[in-house]
Protein backbone atom coordinates (compact mmCIF):
# COMPACT_ATOMS: atom_id res chain seq x y z
CA UNK A 1 0.00 0.00 0.00
CA UNK A 2 1.27 3.53 -0.31
CA UNK A 3 2.03 5.63 2.15
CA UNK A 4 -0.66 7.70 3.76
CA UNK A 5 0.06 11.76 2.65
CA UNK A 6 -0.24 14.47 4.81
CA UNK A 7 -3.82 15.37 5.04
CA UNK A 8 -3.85 18.22 7.70
CA UNK A 9 -0.41 20.28 7.54
CA UNK A 10 1.55 21.94 10.70
CA UNK A 11 -0.34 25.46 9.64
CA UNK A 12 -3.42 23.83 9.98
CA UNK A 13 -4.59 24.05 6.25
CA UNK A 14 -5.25 20.53 3.91
CA UNK A 15 -3.19 19.03 1.37
CA UNK A 16 -4.49 21.31 -0.98
CA UNK A 17 -4.03 24.84 0.75
CA UNK A 18 -7.73 24.70 1.49
CA UNK A 19 -9.01 26.00 5.03
CA UNK A 20 -11.18 23.49 6.37
CA UNK A 21 -14.12 25.29 5.86
CA UNK A 22 -13.55 26.06 2.26
CA UNK A 23 -14.90 24.68 -0.88
CA UNK A 24 -13.01 23.67 -3.95
CA UNK A 25 -13.39 26.53 -6.90
CA UNK A 26 -16.51 25.90 -8.34
CA UNK A 27 -18.00 26.94 -11.80
CA UNK A 28 -21.74 26.44 -13.69
CA UNK A 29 -22.92 26.24 -16.38
CA UNK A 30 -26.72 25.78 -17.52
CA UNK A 31 -28.38 25.30 -20.73
CA UNK A 32 -25.18 23.68 -22.57
CA UNK A 33 -26.98 21.13 -24.87
CA UNK A 34 -29.01 21.85 -27.61
CA UNK A 35 -31.00 18.33 -27.59
CA UNK A 36 -31.90 18.06 -24.12
CA UNK A 37 -34.70 19.91 -22.27
CA UNK A 38 -32.25 21.13 -19.79
CA UNK A 39 -28.96 21.06 -18.95
CA UNK A 40 -26.14 21.69 -16.97
CA UNK A 41 -22.35 21.58 -16.56
CA UNK A 42 -20.84 21.98 -13.26
CA UNK A 43 -16.89 21.92 -11.41
CA UNK A 44 -16.02 20.81 -8.00
CA UNK A 45 -12.11 21.35 -8.39
CA UNK A 46 -11.13 18.73 -10.64
CA UNK A 47 -14.19 17.05 -10.56
CA UNK A 48 -16.19 17.44 -13.93
CA UNK A 49 -20.17 16.85 -14.65
CA UNK A 50 -22.57 16.93 -17.48
CA UNK A 51 -26.20 16.23 -16.66
CA UNK A 52 -29.13 16.35 -18.96
CA UNK A 53 -32.85 16.38 -18.42
CA UNK A 54 -35.59 15.49 -20.59
CA UNK A 55 -39.26 15.47 -20.20
CA UNK A 56 -42.02 15.61 -19.52
CA UNK A 57 -42.66 13.27 -22.21
CA UNK A 58 -44.42 9.92 -23.11
CA UNK A 59 -42.98 6.76 -21.06
CA UNK A 60 -41.20 4.14 -23.00
CA UNK A 61 -42.14 0.97 -22.22
CA UNK A 62 -45.25 2.23 -22.27
CA UNK A 63 -46.08 0.23 -18.91
CA UNK A 64 -43.88 1.76 -16.48
CA UNK A 65 -46.36 4.70 -16.91
CA UNK A 66 -47.57 6.01 -13.25
CA UNK A 67 -51.50 6.51 -13.17
CA UNK A 68 -51.08 9.83 -10.86
CA UNK A 69 -47.92 11.34 -11.58
CA UNK A 70 -44.47 11.30 -13.45
CA UNK A 71 -42.16 8.89 -13.23
CA UNK A 72 -38.46 10.13 -12.86
CA UNK A 73 -35.59 7.91 -13.87
CA UNK A 74 -32.34 9.46 -13.08
CA UNK A 75 -29.33 7.79 -14.64
CA UNK A 76 -25.73 8.26 -12.76
CA UNK A 77 -22.78 7.62 -14.89
CA UNK A 78 -18.92 7.46 -14.79
CA UNK A 79 -17.50 8.05 -18.55
CA UNK A 80 -14.31 5.74 -18.84
CA UNK A 81 -12.14 8.11 -19.05
CA UNK A 82 -13.28 9.54 -15.88
CA UNK A 83 -10.97 7.59 -13.33
CA UNK A 84 -7.32 7.19 -13.59
CA UNK A 85 -7.40 3.47 -14.28
CA UNK A 86 -10.50 2.88 -17.44
CA UNK A 87 -13.64 2.34 -15.77
CA UNK A 88 -15.78 0.07 -17.53
CA UNK A 89 -18.85 1.31 -18.76
CA UNK A 90 -21.44 -1.03 -17.95
CA UNK A 91 -23.10 0.21 -14.73
CA UNK A 92 -21.36 -0.76 -11.40
CA UNK A 93 -23.61 -1.53 -8.15
CA UNK A 94 -21.70 1.35 -7.26
CA UNK A 95 -23.93 3.77 -9.98
CA UNK A 96 -26.81 1.50 -10.07
CA UNK A 97 -26.92 2.85 -6.20
CA UNK A 98 -26.29 6.60 -6.48
CA UNK A 99 -28.50 6.81 -9.70
CA UNK A 100 -31.18 5.47 -6.71
CA UNK A 101 -29.91 7.85 -3.89
CA UNK A 102 -30.01 11.38 -6.26
CA UNK A 103 -33.07 10.31 -7.90
CA UNK A 104 -34.83 10.01 -4.40
CA UNK A 105 -33.18 13.56 -3.35
CA UNK A 106 -34.96 14.64 -6.92
CA UNK A 107 -38.01 13.38 -6.60
CA UNK A 108 -38.16 15.00 -3.10
CA UNK A 109 -38.73 18.45 -4.89
CA UNK A 110 -40.56 17.89 -8.07
CA UNK A 111 -43.98 18.26 -8.18
CA UNK A 112 -44.24 14.86 -9.95
CA UNK A 113 -48.39 15.10 -9.72
CA UNK A 114 -48.40 17.89 -12.33
CA UNK A 115 -47.18 15.40 -14.96
CA UNK A 116 -49.36 11.83 -14.90
CA UNK A 117 -48.26 9.43 -17.21
CA UNK A 118 -45.01 10.81 -18.27
CA UNK A 119 -41.56 10.46 -18.18
CA UNK A 120 -38.99 12.69 -16.67
CA UNK A 121 -35.45 11.58 -17.24
CA UNK A 122 -32.16 12.63 -15.48
CA UNK A 123 -28.94 11.63 -16.73
CA UNK A 124 -25.71 12.86 -15.07
CA UNK A 125 -22.26 11.96 -16.89
CA UNK A 126 -19.30 12.17 -14.93
CA UNK A 127 -16.44 13.23 -17.06
CA UNK A 128 -13.50 13.42 -14.18
CA UNK A 129 -13.44 12.03 -11.12
CA UNK A 130 -12.06 13.55 -8.09
CA UNK A 131 -14.31 12.48 -5.08
CA UNK A 132 -17.65 14.10 -4.31
CA UNK A 133 -19.22 12.91 -8.00
CA UNK A 134 -22.82 12.30 -6.44
CA UNK A 135 -22.82 15.70 -4.46
CA UNK A 136 -21.13 17.43 -7.70
CA UNK A 137 -23.80 15.64 -10.14
CA UNK A 138 -26.86 16.17 -7.42
CA UNK A 139 -26.40 19.84 -7.86
CA UNK A 140 -25.86 19.73 -11.68
CA UNK A 141 -29.01 17.41 -12.31
CA UNK A 142 -30.56 20.10 -10.03
CA UNK A 143 -29.67 23.21 -12.31
CA UNK A 144 -30.51 21.02 -15.28
CA UNK A 145 -34.39 20.47 -14.07
CA UNK A 146 -34.77 24.02 -13.00
CA UNK A 147 -33.64 24.44 -16.73
CA UNK A 148 -35.79 22.58 -18.01
CA UNK A 149 -38.34 24.39 -16.37
CA UNK A 150 -39.86 21.32 -14.60
CA UNK A 151 -42.02 22.97 -11.28
CA UNK A 152 -39.87 22.33 -7.92
CA UNK A 153 -40.19 23.53 -4.47
CA UNK A 154 -36.41 24.03 -4.22
CA UNK A 155 -32.97 23.91 -5.84
CA UNK A 156 -30.74 21.29 -4.15
CA UNK A 157 -26.99 22.09 -3.46
CA UNK A 158 -24.92 18.83 -2.95
CA UNK A 159 -21.61 19.08 -0.75
CA UNK A 160 -19.57 16.61 1.53
CA UNK A 161 -18.32 17.20 4.51
CA UNK A 162 -15.39 14.63 5.92
CA UNK A 163 -12.86 14.02 8.65
CA UNK A 164 -9.43 13.83 8.18
CA UNK A 165 -6.77 13.46 10.78
CA UNK A 166 -9.37 14.24 13.22
CA UNK A 167 -10.72 17.35 11.37
CA UNK A 168 -13.94 18.41 9.78
CA UNK A 169 -13.55 19.12 6.51
CA UNK A 170 -15.58 20.15 4.00
CA UNK A 171 -16.34 19.41 0.10
CA UNK A 172 -13.63 16.71 0.33
CA UNK A 173 -11.84 15.85 -2.60
CA UNK A 174 -10.22 11.75 -3.68
CA UNK A 175 -7.06 12.18 -1.11
CA UNK A 176 -9.33 13.06 1.33
CA UNK A 177 -12.05 10.55 1.04
CA UNK A 178 -9.43 8.02 0.41
CA UNK A 179 -7.23 8.23 3.19
CA UNK A 180 -9.68 10.12 6.12
CA UNK A 181 -11.97 8.49 8.59
CA UNK A 182 -15.36 9.94 7.31
CA UNK A 183 -17.53 10.75 4.31
CA UNK A 184 -20.82 12.40 4.71
CA UNK A 185 -22.46 13.73 1.63
CA UNK A 186 -25.70 15.88 1.55
CA UNK A 187 -28.41 17.29 -0.64
CA UNK A 188 -29.72 20.43 1.09
CA UNK A 189 -32.90 22.57 0.12
CA UNK A 190 -31.70 26.13 1.16
CA UNK A 191 -34.01 27.97 0.83
CA UNK A 192 -36.98 25.25 2.54
CA UNK A 193 -33.94 24.11 4.93
CA UNK A 194 -34.48 20.68 3.97
CA UNK A 195 -31.88 18.12 3.84
CA UNK A 196 -32.90 15.69 0.68
CA UNK A 197 -29.83 13.25 0.85
CA UNK A 198 -27.92 12.01 3.46
CA UNK A 199 -25.09 9.08 3.91
CA UNK A 200 -22.21 8.49 5.68
CA UNK A 201 -19.12 6.29 5.12
CA UNK A 202 -17.21 6.11 8.24
CA UNK A 203 -17.72 7.06 11.99
CA UNK A 204 -18.49 10.45 13.67
CA UNK A 205 -19.69 11.10 17.18
CA UNK A 206 -22.82 12.35 17.54
CA UNK A 207 -21.63 16.19 18.20
CA UNK A 208 -18.86 15.31 15.12
CA UNK A 209 -22.14 14.38 13.07
CA UNK A 210 -24.12 17.49 14.18
CA UNK A 211 -21.00 19.85 13.83
CA UNK A 212 -20.46 18.30 10.27
CA UNK A 213 -24.32 18.85 9.59
CA UNK A 214 -23.95 22.63 10.19
CA UNK A 215 -20.44 22.60 8.32
CA UNK A 216 -22.37 21.18 5.44
CA UNK A 217 -25.40 23.69 5.14
CA UNK A 218 -22.98 26.64 5.80
CA UNK A 219 -21.05 25.27 2.64
CA UNK A 220 -24.27 24.09 0.56
CA UNK A 221 -25.32 27.59 0.87
CA UNK A 222 -22.70 29.15 -0.83
CA UNK A 223 -23.18 26.74 -3.29
CA UNK A 224 -26.82 27.01 -3.57
CA UNK A 225 -26.17 31.32 -4.14
CA UNK A 226 -23.89 30.45 -6.84
CA UNK A 227 -26.51 28.22 -8.29
CA UNK A 228 -29.34 30.78 -8.28
CA UNK A 229 -27.02 33.47 -9.40
CA UNK A 230 -25.57 31.20 -12.64
CA UNK A 231 -29.58 30.50 -13.30
CA UNK A 232 -30.47 34.09 -13.21
CA UNK A 233 -26.93 35.18 -15.50
CA UNK A 234 -28.14 32.93 -18.31
CA UNK A 235 -30.85 35.56 -18.97
CA UNK A 236 -28.93 38.30 -17.96
CA UNK A 237 -26.07 37.50 -20.86
CA UNK A 238 -29.35 37.58 -23.21
CA UNK A 239 -30.22 40.95 -22.45
CA UNK A 240 -26.77 42.21 -22.60
CA UNK A 241 -26.09 41.15 -26.23
CA UNK B 1 -54.95 34.57 -1.68
CA UNK B 2 -57.69 36.94 0.40
CA UNK B 3 -54.45 37.78 2.92
CA UNK B 4 -52.13 41.00 2.27
CA UNK B 5 -48.61 39.89 0.85
CA UNK B 6 -45.93 41.84 1.29
CA UNK B 7 -44.16 41.59 -2.04
CA UNK B 8 -40.54 40.80 -1.99
CA UNK B 9 -39.30 41.01 -5.60
CA UNK B 10 -39.87 43.32 -8.42
CA UNK B 11 -42.71 43.31 -11.42
CA UNK B 12 -40.60 40.67 -14.59
CA UNK B 13 -37.47 40.32 -12.21
CA UNK B 14 -36.11 36.76 -13.02
CA UNK B 15 -36.72 34.48 -10.34
CA UNK B 16 -36.08 30.42 -10.15
CA UNK B 17 -37.17 27.66 -7.62
CA UNK B 18 -36.85 28.38 -4.13
CA UNK B 19 -37.34 31.95 -4.60
CA UNK B 20 -39.62 33.37 -1.87
CA UNK B 21 -42.02 35.97 -4.03
CA UNK B 22 -44.20 37.35 -0.90
CA UNK B 23 -45.35 36.85 2.91
CA UNK B 24 -48.74 36.57 3.59
CA UNK B 25 -50.03 37.26 6.79
CA UNK B 26 -51.19 34.02 7.78
CA UNK B 27 -49.96 30.75 7.79
CA UNK B 28 -51.96 28.07 5.88
CA UNK B 29 -52.18 24.60 7.40
CA UNK B 30 -51.30 22.31 4.39
CA UNK B 31 -48.55 23.28 1.57
CA UNK B 32 -50.14 23.71 -1.78
CA UNK B 33 -49.14 24.32 -5.53
CA UNK B 34 -50.99 26.44 -7.42
CA UNK B 35 -50.37 24.93 -11.32
CA UNK B 36 -51.40 28.40 -13.12
CA UNK B 37 -49.44 30.66 -11.35
CA UNK B 38 -46.29 28.42 -10.95
CA UNK B 39 -46.18 29.18 -7.39
CA UNK B 40 -46.46 26.91 -4.08
CA UNK B 41 -46.89 28.09 -0.72
CA UNK B 42 -46.06 26.74 2.19
CA UNK B 43 -46.15 28.59 6.19
CA UNK B 44 -46.80 31.96 5.31
CA UNK B 45 -44.25 32.11 2.17
CA UNK B 46 -45.05 32.13 -1.61
CA UNK B 47 -42.30 30.40 -3.56
CA UNK B 48 -41.63 30.22 -7.30
CA UNK B 49 -41.90 26.97 -8.20
CA UNK B 50 -40.20 27.05 -11.76
CA UNK B 51 -37.27 29.45 -13.45
CA UNK B 52 -39.41 32.35 -14.92
CA UNK B 53 -40.15 36.04 -14.64
CA UNK B 54 -42.10 37.60 -11.84
CA UNK B 55 -45.92 38.84 -12.46
CA UNK B 56 -47.43 41.04 -9.74
CA UNK B 57 -51.19 42.45 -10.60
CA UNK B 58 -53.23 43.82 -7.32
CA UNK B 59 -51.79 41.96 -4.38
CA UNK B 60 -51.32 39.02 -6.13
CA UNK B 61 -48.20 37.57 -7.73
CA UNK B 62 -47.55 34.96 -10.12
CA UNK B 63 -44.59 33.62 -12.62
CA UNK B 64 -44.14 33.66 -16.13
CA UNK B 65 -42.17 30.20 -17.01
CA UNK B 66 -39.27 30.80 -19.16
CA UNK B 67 -38.36 27.49 -20.01
CA UNK B 68 -40.33 24.08 -20.19
CA UNK B 69 -42.54 21.92 -22.60
CA UNK B 70 -46.18 22.25 -23.40
CA UNK B 71 -48.37 21.06 -21.38
CA UNK B 72 -52.10 20.50 -22.64
CA UNK B 73 -54.99 22.57 -21.11
CA UNK B 74 -58.74 21.96 -22.54
CA UNK B 75 -59.70 24.77 -25.19
CA UNK B 76 -56.42 25.57 -26.11
CA UNK B 77 -56.06 26.01 -30.14
CA UNK B 78 -52.92 24.05 -31.12
CA UNK B 79 -51.31 23.00 -34.25
CA UNK B 80 -50.45 19.59 -34.72
CA UNK B 81 -48.78 16.78 -36.84
CA UNK B 82 -50.44 14.27 -38.27
CA UNK B 83 -47.75 11.01 -36.99
CA UNK B 84 -50.35 8.14 -37.46
CA UNK B 85 -53.77 6.91 -39.26
CA UNK B 86 -56.18 4.14 -37.45
CA UNK B 87 -59.31 2.92 -38.79
CA UNK B 88 -61.57 5.77 -36.95
CA UNK B 89 -59.05 8.24 -35.95
CA UNK B 90 -55.84 10.30 -36.69
CA UNK B 91 -53.25 10.44 -34.40
CA UNK B 92 -51.46 13.96 -34.04
CA UNK B 93 -48.14 15.00 -31.86
CA UNK B 94 -49.05 18.13 -30.63
CA UNK B 95 -45.78 18.34 -28.41
CA UNK B 96 -46.82 17.62 -25.11
CA UNK B 97 -46.16 14.78 -23.16
CA UNK B 98 -49.77 12.88 -24.85
CA UNK B 99 -50.73 11.34 -27.89
CA UNK B 100 -54.00 13.69 -29.54
CA UNK B 101 -56.76 12.04 -31.39
CA UNK B 102 -58.81 13.23 -33.94
CA UNK B 103 -61.68 11.34 -34.32
CA UNK B 104 -63.16 10.63 -37.94
CA UNK B 105 -66.58 11.78 -37.10
CA UNK B 106 -65.16 15.59 -36.71
CA UNK B 107 -64.23 15.75 -40.17
CA UNK B 108 -66.61 13.62 -42.08
CA UNK B 109 -70.32 13.83 -42.06
CA UNK B 110 -71.92 10.09 -42.09
CA UNK B 111 -68.51 8.48 -41.49
CA UNK B 112 -68.46 5.06 -42.17
CA UNK B 113 -64.97 2.80 -41.28
CA UNK B 114 -65.90 0.69 -44.16
CA UNK B 115 -66.60 2.69 -47.29
CA UNK B 116 -63.90 5.73 -46.26
CA UNK B 117 -60.05 5.71 -46.74
CA UNK B 118 -59.18 7.84 -43.70
CA UNK B 119 -55.81 9.01 -45.91
CA UNK B 120 -58.00 10.56 -48.77
CA UNK B 121 -58.75 12.95 -46.02
CA UNK B 122 -55.53 13.48 -44.38
CA UNK B 123 -52.35 11.80 -44.25
CA UNK B 124 -49.26 11.38 -42.51
CA UNK B 125 -47.35 14.74 -42.38
CA UNK B 126 -50.14 17.30 -42.66
CA UNK B 127 -50.55 19.87 -39.93
CA UNK B 128 -53.87 20.31 -38.46
CA UNK B 129 -55.25 23.16 -36.38
CA UNK B 130 -57.51 22.06 -33.38
CA UNK B 131 -58.74 23.20 -30.37
CA UNK B 132 -58.20 20.56 -27.24
CA UNK B 133 -61.46 19.30 -26.39
CA UNK B 134 -61.10 16.79 -23.62
CA UNK B 135 -58.30 16.21 -21.40
CA UNK B 136 -58.67 14.47 -17.81
CA UNK B 137 -55.26 13.62 -17.72
CA UNK B 138 -55.98 9.86 -16.96
CA UNK B 139 -57.02 9.16 -20.94
CA UNK B 140 -55.29 10.64 -24.46
CA UNK B 141 -56.40 14.10 -25.21
CA UNK B 142 -58.98 14.33 -27.61
CA UNK B 143 -59.41 17.09 -30.58
CA UNK B 144 -61.83 19.25 -32.35
CA UNK B 145 -61.77 20.94 -35.76
CA UNK B 146 -65.51 22.05 -35.77
CA UNK B 147 -65.22 25.37 -35.63
CA UNK B 148 -64.00 28.91 -37.18
CA UNK B 149 -60.45 28.99 -38.64
CA UNK B 150 -60.13 25.20 -37.61
CA UNK B 151 -58.95 22.21 -39.57
CA UNK B 152 -56.16 21.33 -42.61
CA UNK B 153 -53.49 23.47 -42.93
CA UNK B 154 -52.85 24.09 -47.08
CA UNK B 155 -50.92 27.10 -47.47
CA UNK B 156 -47.94 29.15 -45.82
CA UNK B 157 -45.42 27.68 -43.68
CA UNK B 158 -45.40 26.49 -40.21
CA UNK B 159 -42.10 26.90 -37.97
CA UNK B 160 -41.81 25.79 -33.93
CA UNK B 161 -41.26 27.95 -30.97
CA UNK B 162 -40.40 27.23 -27.80
CA UNK B 163 -43.93 27.11 -26.41
CA UNK B 164 -42.80 29.14 -23.00
CA UNK B 165 -42.29 31.70 -25.93
CA UNK B 166 -45.99 31.94 -26.89
CA UNK B 167 -47.24 34.39 -24.44
CA UNK B 168 -44.45 37.12 -25.48
CA UNK B 169 -45.35 36.38 -29.07
CA UNK B 170 -49.06 37.16 -28.73
CA UNK B 171 -48.14 40.04 -25.95
CA UNK B 172 -50.12 42.07 -23.74
CA UNK B 173 -53.83 41.56 -25.24
CA UNK B 174 -52.34 40.48 -28.58
CA UNK B 175 -50.16 43.62 -28.72
CA UNK B 176 -47.05 42.00 -30.23
CA UNK B 177 -49.07 39.96 -32.96
CA UNK B 178 -51.18 43.24 -34.24
CA UNK B 179 -47.76 44.58 -34.75
CA UNK B 180 -46.57 41.59 -36.66
CA UNK B 181 -49.10 41.55 -39.00
CA UNK B 182 -50.17 45.21 -39.49
CA UNK B 183 -46.20 45.62 -40.44
CA UNK B 184 -45.68 42.85 -42.48
CA UNK B 185 -49.37 42.36 -43.65
CA UNK B 186 -49.02 38.49 -43.29
CA UNK B 187 -51.93 36.67 -41.43
CA UNK B 188 -50.49 34.75 -37.95
CA UNK B 189 -51.95 32.00 -35.80
CA UNK B 190 -49.60 31.23 -32.79
CA UNK B 191 -51.27 28.29 -31.06
CA UNK B 192 -50.40 27.48 -28.07
CA UNK B 193 -48.34 24.81 -28.01
CA UNK B 194 -45.74 27.03 -29.70
CA UNK B 195 -46.39 25.65 -33.41
CA UNK B 196 -46.65 28.94 -35.77
CA UNK B 197 -48.52 29.40 -38.66
CA UNK B 198 -47.81 32.30 -41.36
CA UNK B 199 -49.34 32.97 -44.64
CA UNK B 200 -47.79 35.65 -46.79
CA UNK B 201 -48.64 37.49 -49.83
CA UNK B 202 -45.00 37.32 -51.02
CA UNK B 203 -41.73 35.47 -49.94
CA UNK B 204 -40.17 38.18 -48.44
CA UNK B 205 -42.62 39.42 -46.38
CA UNK B 206 -42.60 35.97 -44.98
CA UNK B 207 -39.13 35.28 -44.28
CA UNK B 208 -39.36 39.34 -42.56
CA UNK B 209 -41.79 37.50 -40.32
CA UNK B 210 -39.86 34.67 -39.28
CA UNK B 211 -37.08 36.54 -38.57
CA UNK B 212 -39.11 38.88 -36.26
CA UNK B 213 -40.79 35.74 -34.31
CA UNK B 214 -36.67 34.17 -34.02
CA UNK B 215 -35.86 37.19 -32.43
CA UNK B 216 -39.04 37.77 -29.81
CA UNK B 217 -37.99 34.08 -29.03
CA UNK B 218 -34.70 34.43 -28.19
CA UNK B 219 -35.24 38.06 -26.36
CA UNK B 220 -38.40 37.18 -24.33
CA UNK B 221 -37.60 38.34 -21.16
CA UNK B 222 -36.76 42.04 -22.28
CA UNK B 223 -37.75 45.30 -21.36
CA UNK B 224 -39.44 47.86 -24.48
CA UNK B 225 -39.17 43.95 -26.27
CA UNK B 226 -42.39 45.60 -28.57
CA UNK B 227 -40.32 49.01 -29.37
CA UNK B 228 -37.33 46.65 -30.07
CA UNK B 229 -39.82 44.49 -32.72
CA UNK B 230 -41.23 47.67 -34.19
CA UNK B 231 -37.69 49.00 -35.18
CA UNK B 232 -36.36 45.92 -36.78
CA UNK B 233 -39.83 45.31 -38.57
CA UNK B 234 -38.89 48.73 -40.03
CA UNK B 235 -35.49 48.37 -40.65
CA UNK B 236 -36.04 45.17 -42.86
CA UNK B 237 -39.50 46.54 -44.69
CA UNK B 238 -37.65 49.50 -45.35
Amino acid sequence: MIEKPVLIRDDGLRHDGRKPEDLRPIKMQVGILKNADGSAYVEYGKTKVVAAVYGPREVHPRHLALPDRALIRCRYHMAPFSTSDRKSPAPSRREIELSKVIREALEAVIFSELYPRTSIDIFIEVLQADGGTRTTGLTAASLALADAGIPMRDLIAGVAVGKVDGVLVLDIDEVEDEYGEADMPIGYAASIDEIMLLQLNGVLTPEEFKKAIELAKEGARKIYDQMKKTLHDKYLKIIEK
Amino acid sequence: MSNNLKILVADRQIVRPGDILAVMEQKIAKPMYNPEKHVYIYEDKIVSAVLGLASITDNDISVIPLEGRYFPRVGDTVIGLVVGVGITNWILDIRAPYKAILNAGEVIENFSPITTNLRDYIDVGDYIVAKIAVFDRTRDLLLTVKGKGLGKITEGIVIEIEPSRVPRVIGKKGSMLNLLTSKTGCNILVAQNGVVWIRCKDEKSSEIAVKAIRLIESRAHMRGLTEHVRMFLDKELA
